[in-house]
């Protein structure tokens, strides 16, 4: 009886099934460059969402880098002919 | 100038808009998906992007040097010291830049994600409350509703308890807390904004490398125009 009403209460309140969350995972599975080549049923949910939150920590480490050497490019940069490159390439 | 970049990207939004006001997201998590990976990777949307990041990263250095003219190249070594005035404002040079390109990359995601839209908020709160800028380590930095968050997620878990172990709730909140404004969001929510932001940020990475790259070419004097395409390194006469 409780798993009935439970079930109801699954389906009322939220659509949210296994199979989206598994679909998800495993697209989520596909971005990541280490787990890509493996198949889902190998890979756990688990390892899926620490390989993401390692991933993210990397990509922010390294937008953090590239910030730094930005920075230190535009105070050092000459301006007139960096502005004329970057135009063209972005005409281009 | 930007005009013929910004056309294309426009009608691939128009059309994505529609098919999401038509269907319900849960309920077609598949198209809006590949509809975004698609559009994160074109080169339409990191050229884009670049564009916007540029005009960004003018705007950072018009702030750190207000009396300087940015035509002169003799005030180029005096400028990477910030002005004391504007401290409040533009925190040191790095962490300038990174805020001006994520604000360019929400700005770029139209405000149809979460994390998108988490960011612009968290600036504007900035602008208004100084006091904020030491607190704010990151974007997705510490919160104090850390505990609400904690309750809401085991609700929304609440049907999942038997397969989602402790382990994986962990995981889900940390995942929570790196995507910016997606704490309290349920797991599919969660992982489609995931999925967004990593590909997101993979062009963001890709459009900084190339401005980078870009930049330190011209101004180490070698000419640009005939390595810009390339992806040769560059070769000094």
């Amino acid at each position: 009886m409780s798993s009935r009403r439970s079930r109801s209460r699954q389906s009322g309140v939220s659509r949210i099934t296994d199979d989206q969350i598994n679909d998800l995972v495993s697209k989520l599975q596909q971005l990541l460059p280490e787990l890509r080549e493996r198949h889902s049923d190998k890979v756990s949910a688990a390892k899926v969402l620490q390989e993401t939150c390692n991933y993210i920590r990397n990509l922010h480490r390294e937008v953090d880098d590239l910030s730094e050497r930005l920075s230190e490019l535009l105070a050092t940069t000459d301006t007139s002919s960096a502005q004329a490159a970057i135009i063209r390439s972005l005409l281009m | 100038m930007e005009s013929p970049l910004i056309l294309n990207p426009e009608t691939n939004s128009d059309r994505s808009i529609e098919s999401r006001r038509k269907k319900k997201k849960l309920s077609n998590p598949r198209r809006s998906q590949n509809q975004n990976q698609m559009r994160w990777n074109s080169p339409a949307e990191q050229q884009n992007y670049s564009s916007k990041l540029i005009e960004a990263l003018r705007q950072v250095r018009r702030n750190r040097n207000p009396s300087a003219s940015l035509e002169a190249p003799t005030a180029a070594p005096s400028s990477s010291s910030n002005s004391p005035s504007r401290a409040e404002s533009v925190p040191r040079g790095g962490r300038a830049v990174r805020e001006a390109a994520d604000r360019a990359l929400a700005i770029a995601a139209k405000g149809r994600t979460r994390w998108s839209r988490a960011i612009l908020k968290s600036r504007l709160k900035l602008k208004f409350k100084k006091r904020r800028i030491q607190r704010v380590a990151a974007v997705a930095g510490d919160n104090p509703s850390k505990r609400r968050a904690v309750s809401v997620i085991g609700l929304n878990l609440k049907e999942k308890k038997r397969s989602t172990g402790a382990q994986v709730q962990r995981k889900i909140r940390v995942l929570g807390r790196l995507v910016p404004g997606c704490r309290k969001l349920s797991l599919p929510n969660l992982l489609e904004e995931t999925t967004d932001y990593v590909a997101a940020l993979k062009m963001q990475i890709r459009a900084m490398t190339a401005l980078t790259n870009l930049l330190s070419v011209s101004s180490a004097g070698a000419s640009p125009i005939d390595r810009v395409g390339s992806t040769q390194p560059p070769t000094q006469s």
